[in-house]
């Protein structure tokens, strides 16, 4: 892995990158370490931010993005290498010294406190006051006429738990502006936000840029990149590896800079499944609280893919049919004949298992043994006269992960110490113990390296050659075309779109899945 | 038009924030009301005081509490804390022999040591609030053991030379409870520090994201020791209110006043779950509580039933809380 240093960087900067002369460097970053318990994060991570400038910064999951960031706001402290902030040599011990020096950070999981009003939340730590005795009403007129410049509108009273995910955030930028900060650095700030949203937060970065203030924008999104940003730095594995122009920048080159290589998948061409196979399972006209009227059928050694924003109700719909959720109306059909799923227990009754977004939080016990985890769906299997057999259970869950070679040396080892790739199959195994036909997929590679991510697929392959079919929601345009047979595109709530994989394109999908008026000639 | 509609749902998001206090209020008056109808002797001048003086203890020790319920915290050695503040105090007194007013320092001085304890292994050390505080509850029962020798200790009466402490707290000639004019002082203090200062703002933060507090660059360590100390001043308040009202205090005694105050708290429409406090709420929760101890024994029905109507009553309290925050 090539390191370039940072200084001849700037050399370059000063023939090409530069667009206007006048600019000066606010923050520069160079040979950034930093490890967690003996493992590298970073090594050799760097960059350089100019005044006013939309900085792009990119690279895959684990590139050490955030960690960069959390160490240039003070979150994290570095192992060695050099920052310069407004040149001056810094050594952040707590967020407050780097928001001292205008330096702020807006997390990717908003940091607010949800009781506390508006204008407490922009102005904690830095109230009116005088002595220990605050000035509540003044802060209140202050939040008003930030906001208001802004051009949001916000009641500034209310507890902020209270707004939208984009409200908050436009809270949290209002209380990095407050604070007068000069730097802002801003982690995935469109993961949770709509269209409109997205345009609202472009039209303020855009202001704020307009007033001199730098921006870290950190995406995995690459058209925003190429809409909001001046220049792009990619990150790999911890390194710094270049950063170029946003306007001379091609998406293929980024993504050949973030992985090291070209990937560009091939989508399936045509499904697998033809029309004539039979549905195993049907829904209609299922609704919730989050759920509108969702009819959709899936076909036996079917993968049917569900498109959708965040928020577009996908991890709800598959909740809704596995009965975690309660269901206010529709029906549910397995081969034909009607079942009620009032709760998990009926929907593994019926063959349906369902792997969890969040695996640590609700797919696994991560502190029991793969043995306990993988046998928690079928124990009264093993039980007799209400002890259970150890050996026996052992044995079983021997075989179940052979099949699908999770690598460990054996199934008392903790979930804890397996990697992502090998937790994901230990959650399958639960089910494929327990004899599932349907397996919902939420989310099956979140966070999980390429090489095992591919060793999902082929699994996921295997499971419908058997027979089994698949729903699979996925964020993650790439896997869904590669992966399914159908796609369902959902948004707001609805299913706006069903999608045969030859017929399904990017773009496709990204028109079904926005929120807009025009979808509605589309959709009739 | 947008404006407006923000507003409605503001003013309904308030009367949710703020209807376990108002439950709270009606429940009382309610109570109050009912004693007096069918109570024998209840709606009494002499009745009033005594419901009054029975609830300062309490409410003192429910005060300081809120700060740390409010910071997601518990502190379940307040009651014994206390206890333990009175009876060195009355060593201070009686074996010692140190002057009235330089022994009730030295109960304030004991609280606010075991406070300061209790923050420091909170806030610095990380030891979960309950284990904790549960720690410094059995170390204060100890120490009162200890330092007494396990003899009970005596404050003087209102005759004694040093009566001057017991009229403090106590019915003026004209019959004015002076303890109401102590802990009203108290109570507005506590409600000043929770609403007025960044103290109380602060408490409600670390209590609703502690690290997004830290991250807002707020000493957070330091606040939430500070809470503990606090409330160990308010329980030091409580320790003095005890030994003017009752006189003789024992040692090792005390426990189970944590919880009762924990009750009035949770009654009060504090949520346990951190993040929001109401000092008035508490105020209200105390009452309730002193209510159903007077008040049933005047209908006729003895002490277990008060513990048994408390029981009801904080069960219904969290069941509120967790309806509300589910709603969220």
């Amino acid at each position: 892995m090539t390191v370039l240093p940072l200084n001849t960087l700037e050399d370059d900067g000063k023939a090409g990158q530069r667009l206007k002369e006048e600019k000066r460097i606010v923050v520069s970053m160079k040979n950034i370490e930093k490890s967690f318990a003996g493992i590298h994060a970073l090594s050799g991570a760097g960059l350089t931010l100019m005044e006013g400038q939309v900085l792009g910064l990119i690279g895959e999951n684990g590139a050490g993005k955030s960690t960069l960031m959390n160490i240039l706001s003070g979150v994290l402290r570095r192992d060695g290498g050099e920052i310069w902030v407004q040149e001056k040599s810094v050594d952040y011990k707590n967020p407050a010294e780097a928001l001292a020096d205008g330096i702020c950070m807006i997390h990717q999981e908003l940091n607010l406190m949800p009781q506390l009003s508006v204008a407490d939340n922009i102005f904690i730590g830095r109230e009116s006051r005088k002595g220990p005795i605050l000035f509540r009403s003044r802060d209140a007129e202050r939040a008003k006429a930030l906001l208001d410049d802004m051009g949001v509108a916000i009641p500034v009273g209310m507890p902020v738990g209270e707004l939208s995910v984009a409200k908050q955030q436009m809270v949290e930028i209002a209380k990095g502006i407050s604070s007068h900060s000069r730097i802002l650095i801003m982690d995935e700030p469109t993961a949770a936000l709509s269209g409109s949203e997205i345009a609202d937060l472009f039209r303020l970065i855009r202001q704020l840029k307009e007033n001199g203030v730098s921006i870290i924008y950190i995406s995995h999104r690459l058209e925003e990149l190429f809409e909001i940003t001046d220049s792009i730095t990619v990150m790999r594995d911890g390194a710094y590896i270049d950063t170029i122009e946003t306007s001379s920048s091609k998406m293929e080159q980024l993504i050949r800079m973030m992985v090291g290589r070209v990937i560009y998948e091939e989508p399936k061409s045509c499904s697998r499944v033809g029309e004539d196979a039979a549905v195993v399972l049907e829904a209609k006209h299922l609704s919730s609280g989050d759920i509108k009227d969702a009819s959709f059928e899936l076909r036996e050694g079917e993968i049917l893919g569900i498109a959708g924003l965040m928020g577009a109700g996908r991890t709800e719909l598959a909740r809704l049919l596995f009965g975690a959720d309660k269901r206010k109306g529709g029906e549910i059909f397995k081969d034909g004949k009607e079942i009620h799923i009032r709760s998990p227990l009926d929907a593994v009754r019926h063959g349906i298992g369902y792997l969890s977004e969040d695996r640590k939080e609700l797919g696994l016990a991560v502190n029991l043994s793969i043995s306990d985890n993988v046998s928690l769906t079928c124990l009264e299997e093993f039980t007799h006269m209400g002890v259970v057999q150890g050996v026996r259970v052992k044995e079983r869950v021997r075989q179940e992960i052979e099949k699908i070679s999770v690598k460990t040396p054996s199934v008392d080892q903790l979930v804890r110490n397996l990697s992502g790739g090998n937790q994901q199959k230990v959650v399958i195994a639960k089910w494929l113990i327990k004899n599932c036909q349907i397996f919902i997929f939420d989310e099956p590679t979140r966070g999980i390296d390429v090489g095992a991510k591919s060793e999902i697929y082929k699994l996921m392959n295997a499971l419908v050659e058997e027979g089994k079919s698949i729903i699979m929601i996925s964020s993650e345009m790439p896997e869904l075309l590669r992966m399914s047979d159908r796609i369902l595109v959902m948004c707001e709530g609805r299913i706006t779109g069903k999608l045969l994989i030859q017929e399904a394109t990017q773009e496709k999908i990204m028109r079904l899945a926005t929120p807009c008026q025009s979808r509605e000639e589309a959709w009739n | 038009m947008k404006r407006q509609i923000e507003k409605e749902s503001r003013g309904g998001l308030k009367a949710l924030l703020g209807s376990q206090r108002i439950i709270a209020l009606l429940t009382l008056t309610v109570l109050f009301v009912f004693f007096s109808l069918f109570g024998k002797n209840f709606f009494t001048r002499d009745s009033v005081v005594n419901l009054f003086e029975s609830s300062y203890y309490t409410l003192c020790l429910a005060m300081g509490m809120t700060f740390i319920v409010a910071t997601g915290g518990i502190d379940l050695s307040i009651g014994t804390v206390a206890m333990c503040g009175a009876v060195i105090g009355g060593a201070a007194y009686n074996v010692w022999h140190f002057p009235m007013w330089l022994s009730l320092i030295v109960i304030l001085l004991v609280t606010m040591t075991f406070g300061a304890v209790n923050g420091f292994m909170v806030s610095v050390l990380k030891i979960p609030p309950f284990v904790a505080t549960m720690g410094s509850m059995m170390i204060s029962q100890g120490v009162g053991y200890i330092v007494s020798s396990v003899q009970t200790m005596r404050y003087p009466i209102i005759t004694d030379p040093d009566g001057w402490f017991k009229r403090l707290f106590f019915k003026t000639v004209s019959g004015f409870p002076m303890g109401v004019f102590w802990v009203g002082l108290l109570f507005f203090t506590a409600v000043f520090l929770m609403r007025y200062t960044r103290f109380g703002k602060y408490v409600c933060a670390i209590g609703s994201n502690k690290e997004a507090t830290r991250l807002s660059g707020v000493n957070t360590r330091k606040w939430e020791w500070i809470a503990y100390i606090v409330s160990g001043v308010f329980t030091g308040f409580g320790g003095m209110f005890y030994a003017a009202t009752y006189t003789s205090v024992i040692p090792g005694s005390g426990s189970g006043n944590e919880m009762n105050a924990l009750a009035a708290v949770v009654i009060g429409g504090t949520s346990l779950a951190g993040g929001y406090g109401t000092i008035l709420g508490t105020l209200i929760g105390v009452f309730i509580m002193s209510i159903l101890k007077n008040g049933l024994l005047t209908v006729g029905l003895q002490q277990q039933w008060q513990v048994l109507f408390t029981g009801l009553a904080v069960l219904l309290a969290v069941y509120l809380d967790i309806r509300r925050n589910r709603k969220k």
